[in-house]
C-alpha cells in the first residue's frame, strides 16, 4: 500500500517570532476565486464611491493681497515660489508651503497687468497700466525662511518707462528678453532701456502674449480685434494672423506639443489649435458658462487649468471636449488667473476676492509618501474603475459634479439655446437647396479669417 | 587557405557522425538544457488553458483601430497572467496532492481505516478518530471555509465548536431544543442553528446573538459565502434568504412543493439547489419567485444533493436507489450510480471525491463526475451500526467527517483536499489579525442579492440584440444600401466617348446597367451558390456511382 495525505506543520506556515513577516501563500487556481468579474465590478464601484469621499481638492487660500489679483507667475528654478501681481499695483513673493508673504515689491502705481520670472529664476520683471515695466532681482529664500510677522519690502533694480500702458509681459524661455504687449508688441532686453524690437499688425491692443517654449524665437499673442497673431523674432514682421468671432483673453502653448497652444475665449470656450495649420481647430474645449479668463498647461501636456468669470476653475484633458473637474466655493468671485504648479499636483488660482487659492489637481489623490502597498492597492483600484467605467452606475458616480445654482442654470439655458439653434439650422437646411447651405463643423465655426 | 582547409582535421558535424555510428551520441549540455527548457514551456503553456479567461477576442474583423489596439493589449496582458500564473502553480506551490495505491491484486475499497493508519505519520493519525456519543445524536456538521474549524450540531439540541485539527474544543452548549442543522456563518466566530421553530444564531462563545424568527422550522440552511446570506428552507417548503450583514430578509420564495430538507449551494454561481419529494430538483436565486431552472432528477423524493467545487457537476441521491451526476451547465445527466439503500448523504471534495453515504456505510468515489467509475475508491463501516445524517469534506485537508446516530466521526481518504491553500481566500493558519482584515476585506467585496444569476460572467458584459432584431437590422441595412445604389446609378455622370454612344437611348441604357449593377452582385452570388450546390450534388452521386462499384451489382454496372 502506498499512502500520502494532506499534512501540515504548524510551524511551517506560522511566524516563529513575533517580529517575522506573516507567511502568505497564493493558489492562483479558478476554482478558488469563483466570482471574479463580479468582484471586480464590486471594488470599481467602491473605487468611484471612494473616490467622490476622498474629493477634497482646496488645500488652502493665500491672503493678503488688498484688492483683486490680476496676474501671476511661477518661478521656472523652484516649485515653492509664486509671485502674484493685483489691481492696486501691490506684488507678493509666496511661499506655497508654508502659505507665507516673504517679500512685497511696492512701486507699481496703476495695476500689475504682467508677471514673468526670467529662466535662470533669478529675476522677475513686471508691467503696469502705470505705463512701467519693473525688473526686479528674486530674493533666493529658503523654505520656511519667512518666520516673522512682518515683510520685508524690495525695491526694483531697473525701471522702464513706455508710452502706453501695458496689458501684458513673458519672459523669454533661453535668454535675458521678454515681451510686453499694449499698443504694440515690444521686445525688451535686461541690459537696454528701450526695447530691442516692435511688432504691430493693426492698430488694436494686444491683450497676450506667450513665448513658445520648445523653439525659442516665436511666440504668439492675443489681441482685441479678436486676433491669435504668430510672431517670430527672427523676421521683422509677424508671421500669421487667426481672427476669430469673439477675442481670445488668454493663450498657452502644449509644453509637450509645442506645435499646439490653446486659448482661452470670451464665449466660453476654450480652442486647441496647431500653429501650422490654423484652418481649423483641434479641439473645442466647451464647459464654461462664462468667458474664459486665463489658461495654463500642466508641466505634463496632459490637462490644462482655466479660471472663468464664472466663479469656477476647470480642468480638461489636452484633447478633450468637456472638463475633468470642476472647482468652486461660495466664496471664490471672478477668476483672473490660474496656473498649474511645476511639478502638476497643485492648481492655483487667482480671483476677484484677493486670495490665491491652492488646489489639488486631482481632487481625491492621497498627497505626501505612500508606501509601496498603497501605490499598489490604488493603482490597482484605478485600473478596476477604468476597466468597469462604462457601465452605468459607476459611470454616474464617476461623472456626477456639483455646481453652484447659477452655473447650473446657466449650463442649462445654453444648452436649451444651442439646441434651439441646431434645430433651426437642421430647417434651414431641409427647407433650402441641396449644398446652398454648406455644413461647418464647431472647430471652424469660429474662425473669422486667417491673414498671412 | 584553401588547401590547408582540406588538409586540415575534418569539420566537427562530420567526426560526431562517425562516432554516432558507433553508439548513441551524446547530446551536449547546452543541447540538454535546451530540450529541458522546451519541455518545460510546453508543460507551462499546458497549465496555463486553465487560467484563461475565456476564449481570445477574435480581432480579425475589427475596423476600429483603437479598438483592435486596445483589445490585442488586453489579450496580451491576459496571456502573461495566464502564462504567470501556471508558473506560480509550477513552481511556488508548496505541496502535492494525497494519494492511497493498492499493490498486486489488492484493491483500495477493502482498505479499512485501521489498515492505513500504521502508515500514517503522527498528526495525520490524529485525525482518525470517533467520538461516541449515542445519547444526543445523530449529528449534522459543518467546516469553516478553511477547515480550521468544525461545528457539530446533535439532534438533541447538542452545538459545539472544534477546533478539530489542534483537537481542542472551542465552545459547547446545550439548547435543549430538537436542532436539524447547523451552519457556519462568514467565519469561525458566528453559526446558525436550525432548532426546533426559529433559527438562531449564535458567537463563537456560544452566546445566542439572535433569533431569527422569519425562519420557522427550518430544516436545512446554506450559506452564500460572497453574498453574506443566509439560506433556509423547511416544512412549508418556504426559501428564505437573510442578508446577514444588515440582517435585512432579501426575499422569501414559496416553492409549492411540499416540505423541502434538500438545500445545497452552487459554488461557481450561487444558485440554491433545493431537491423535492417529487423528485425535481429547482435552482433558486433572490432575485426570482418562481425557480431558475427545475429538473426532474428522480422517481421518489430526493434525499441528498451536492455540487462539486467548480459547480460543473451536481450529484443528487433519490429514494429510487439512484445517485445521478448531472451537468449542471447543460442541465442534463452525465452517468447514474446505484446504491443499495437510498444515498442519505452526498458530498463531493475539492478534488472531486464523491461520498455516498446510507445506512451505516459511507462509499468514497474517485473519477466518478466526469468518468463513469466501476469501483469504489475507499468504504467505511460505522461502528455499532449507526446511520449515517450528514458527511462532510474537510476542505484543504484528506479527511471526512461523518455525523451519525453514533455520535461524530472522522475518517482519511488520500487526495480527498486541495493540498495548497490561498492565504487571501482562506487560511487555515489565520490570526486574529488577519481575521479582522479578512472580514473587512469580505464585507467590501460583498456582491450583492441582485447580482445572482445562472451565469457569474454577465455583468460587463455586453448582450446582444436578439436575433431577430439583428436580422430586421441587416435587412434595413441591405435595403438602404440597394437604394442608395440605384441612386448613386442615376446620379452618375457618363462620359461622351465616342461616337454614336452617347444617344439618348444608349445613355438611358447605360444608366440602367449602373443601376443593375447592386442586383447584379446579388445574382451572381445566386449563381454562384446553385453552381456549389451542382457540385455537391454531383459528388453525392459520384459516391453512390462508387458504391455501386464495389457492391455485387458492379458487374451490371456500366464502365
Amino acid at each position: 500500500m502506498k499512502v500520502k495525505v494532506i499534512s501540515r506543520s504548524e510551524q511551517d506556515f506560522t511566524k516563529e517570532r513575533t517580529e517575522d513577516v506573516q507567511k502568505v501563500y497564493r493558489n492562483l487556481d479558478p476554482a478558488l476565486h469563483p466570482f471574479e468579474k463580479a468582484h471586480e465590478y464590486t471594488r470599481a464601484l467602491n473605487a468611484a464611491k471612494l473616490d467622490k469621499v476622498f474629493a477634497k481638492p482646496l488645500i488652502g487660500a493665500l491672503d493678503g493681497h488688498a484688492d483683486s489679483v490680476s496676474c501671476m507667475a511661477k518661478n521656472p528654478r523652484r516649485l515653492n515660489c509664486l509671485l502674484s501681481g493685483s489691481m492696486d499695483g501691490d506684488i507678493r513673493l509666496w511661499d506655497l508651503a508654508y502659505r507665507r508673504t516673504i517679500r512685497q515689491f511696492p512701486g507699481h502705481r496703476g495695476a500689475v497687468t504682467g508677471l514673468a520670472v526670467s529662466h535662470d529664476g533669478e529675476h522677475f520683471v513686471s508691467c503696469s497700466s502705470d505705463c512701467t515695466v519693473r525688473l526686479w532681482s528674486l530674493p533666493q529664500t529658503e523654505m520656511g525662511e519667512a518666520s516673522g510677522t512682518d515683510i520685508e519690502t524690495q525695491e526694483p533694480v531697473v525701471t522702464l518707462q513706455g508710452k502706453n500702458g501695458f496689458r501684458a509681459l513673458d519672459h523669454h524661455w533661453k535668454g535675458p528678453l521678454f515681451a510686453t504687449t499694449g499698443a504694440q508688441v515690444d521686445i525688451w532686453d535686461h541690459n537696454r532701456s528701450d526695447p530691442i524690437n516692435s511688432f504691430s499688425w493693426g492698430s488694436e491692443s494686444v491683450i497676450s502674449v506667450r513665448w513658445n517654449p520648445a523653439e525659442p524665437d516665436v511666440f504668439a499673442t492675443t489681441g482685441s480685434d479678436r486676433s491669435i497673431v504668430l510672431y517670430d523674432m527672427r523676421v521683422s514682421t509677424p508671421l500669421r494672423k487667426l481672427i476669430m468671432q469673439t477675442r481670445c483673453n488668454a493663450l498657452a502653448w502644449n509644453p509637450r506639443e509645442a506645435f499646439n497652444f490653446t486659448v482661452a475665449n470670451e464665449d466660453c470656450n476654450c480652442y486647441t489649435y496647431d500653429m501650422r495649420k490654423m484652418k481649423s481647430a483641434l479641439c473645442v474645449h466647451k464647459d464654461h458658462v462664462s468667458a474664459v479668463m486665463d489658461i495654463d498647461y500642466s508641466p505634463t501636456g496632459r490637462e490644462f487649468v482655466t479660471g472663468s468669470y464664472d466663479r469656477s476653475v476647470r480642468i480638461f484633458e489636452y484633447n478633450a471636449g468637456h472638463s475633468r473637474e470642476v472647482y468652486h466655493t461660495k466664496r471664490m468671485q471672478r477668476v483672473f488667473c490660474a496656473k498649474f504648479s511645476g511639478d502638476a499636483t497643485y492648481v492655483l488660482t487667482g480671483s476677484d476676492d484677493t486670495n490665491i487659492r491652492i488646489w489639488k489637481a486631482k481632487a481625491s489623490e492621497q498627497l505626501g509618501v505612500k508606501l509601496p502597498r498603497e501605490k499598489g492597492k490604488q493603482a490597482y483600484m484605478e485600473k478596476v474603475k477604468q476597466r468597469y467605467k462604462f457601465l452605468p452606475e459607476i459611470k454616474r458616480i464617476d461623472r456626477h459634479r456639483h455646481v453652484p445654482k447659477a452655473i447650473y442654470k446657466a449650463e442649462k439655458l445654453r444648452q436649451t439655446v444651442a439646441n434651439s439653434d441646431r434645430r433651426k439650422d437642421d430647417r434651414r437646411k431641409r427647407h433650402s437647396a441641396p449644398g446652398s447651405i454648406p455644413n461647418i463643423p464647431a472647430r471652424k465655426k469660429k474662425i473669422v479669417q486667417e491673414l498671412e | 587557405m584553401a588547401a590547408t582547409g582540406v588538409e586540415g582535421p575534418p569539420p566537427r558535424k562530420k567526426a560526431r557522425k562517425s562516432d554516432g555510428s558507433a553508439d548513441t551520441p551524446k547530446p551536449s549540455l547546452e543541447e540538454a538544457q535546451a530540450v529541458i527548457e522546451k519541455q518545460q514551456q510546453k508543460d507551462t503553456r499546458k497549465k496555463a488553458v486553465k487560467y484563461n479567461r475565456g476564449p481570445q477576442t477574435k480581432l480579425k474583423g475589427i475596423q476600429d483601430k483603437k479598438l483592435k489596439g486596445q483589445l490585442r493589449a488586453t489579450e496580451k496582458l491576459y496571456g502573461e497572467a495566464a502564462t504567470s500564473a501556471a508558473k506560480v502553480e509550477q513552481w511556488l506551490l508548496p505541496a502535492e496532492a494525497g494519494f492511497l495505491e493498492a499493490e498486486g491484486v489488492e484493491r483500495t475499497q477493502n482498505y479499512r481505516q485501521e489498515a492505513i493508519l500504521p502508515h500514517l505519520d503522527l498528526t495525520s493519525q490524529r485525525k482518525i478518530f470517533d467520538l461516541r456519543l449515542p445519547d444526543l445524536g445523530p449529528y449534522s456538521l459543518d467546516y469553516t471555509r478553511s477547515g480550521r474549524h468544525l461545528l457539530v450540531g446533535g439532534r438533541k439540541g447538542h452545538l459545539a465548536i472544534m477546533d478539530w485539527a489542534r483537537a481542542q474544543l472551542v465552545t459547547e452548549l446545550q439548547v435543549k431544543e430538537t436542532t436539524r442543522d447547523v451552519q457556519f456563518l462568514h467565519n469561525e466566530s458566528f453559526f446558525a442553528a436550525a432548532q426546533k421553530k426559529y433559527v438562531y444564531v449564535y458567537d463563537k462563545r456560544g452566546i445566542e446573538v439572535h433569533c431569527l424568527k422569519e425562519h420557522t422550522d427550518v430544516l436545512k440552511l446554506g450559506f452564500l459565502h460572497h453574498h453574506f446570506l443566509l439560506a433556509s428552507v423547511g416544512k412549508y417548503g418556504v426559501l428564505r434568504y437573510q442578508d446577514t450583514s444588515t440582517g435585512a430578509i432579501v426575499s422569501q420564495h414559496k416553492t409549492k412543493l411540499g416540505r423541502c430538507g434538500v438545500l445545497g449551494v452552487n459554488p461557481y454561481n450561487a444558485a440554491v439547489g433545493l431537491g423535492h419529494s417529487n423528485g425535481t430538483v429547482s435552482f433558486w436565486s433572490p432575485n426570482m419567485s418562481t425557480p431558475l431552472v427545475s429538473l426532474l432528477c428522480h422517481r421518489g423524493p430526493v434525499t441528498a444533493l451536492a455540487f462539486d467545487v467548480e459547480g460543473r457537476h451536481m450529484v443528487t441521491g433519490g429514494i429510487d436507489g439512484q445517485v445521478k451526476v448531472w451537468d449542471v451547465r447543460k442541465f442534463q445527466p452525465v452517468h447514474a450510480y446505484f446504491s443499495p439503500q437510498p444515498a442519505q448523504a452526498l458530498d463531493v471534495s475539492q478534488r472531486g471525491l464523491l461520498t455516498v453515504a446510507h445506512g451505516s456505510t459511507v462509499q468514497v468515489w474517485q473519477d466518478a463526475l466526469k468518468t463513469k467509475a466501476k469501483s469504489p475508491y475507499l468504504t467505511h463501516r460505522l461502528f455499532d451500526n449507526s446511520a449515517i445524517a450528514d458527511v462532510a469534506f474537510c476542505p484543504f485537508e484528506d479527511a471526512l467527517a461523518l455525523g451519525h446516530s453514533g455520535g461524530f466521526s472522522s475518517i482519511i481518504v488520500p487526495g480527498a483536499g486541495n493540498p495548497n491553500f490561498d492565504s487571501f481566500v482562506a487560511n487555515p493558519y489565520e490570526t486574529k489579525k488577519q481575521r479582522r482584515e479578512a472580514e473587512v476585506h469580505l464585507l467590501l467585496d460583498k456582491l450583492q442579492p441582485e447580482t445572482i444569476t445562472l451565469d457569474p460572467y454577465w455583468i460587463g458584459g455586453v448582450r446582444k440584440a436578439p436575433k431577430e432584431l439583428q436580422k430586421a437590422q441587416a435587412a434595413a441595412e441591405a435595403e438602404a444600401n440597394r437604394k442608395a445604389a440605384l441612386q448613386a446609378g442615376k446620379e452618375a455622370a457618363l462620359k461622351n466617348k465616342a461616337k454614336g454612344k452617347s444617344k439618348p437611348t444608349k445613355k438611358h441604357r447605360k444608366k440602367q446597367l449602373n443601376i443593375i449593377d447592386n442586383k447584379k452582385a446579388t445574382v451572381s452570388a445566386d449563381l454562384a451558390s446553385k453552381q456549389l450546390k451542382r457540385k455537391q450534388e454531383s459528388a453525392v452521386e459520384d459516391s453512390d456511382a462508387d458504391m455501386l462499384r464495389s457492391s455485387a451489382l458492379a458487374r451490371f454496372y456500366k464502365r
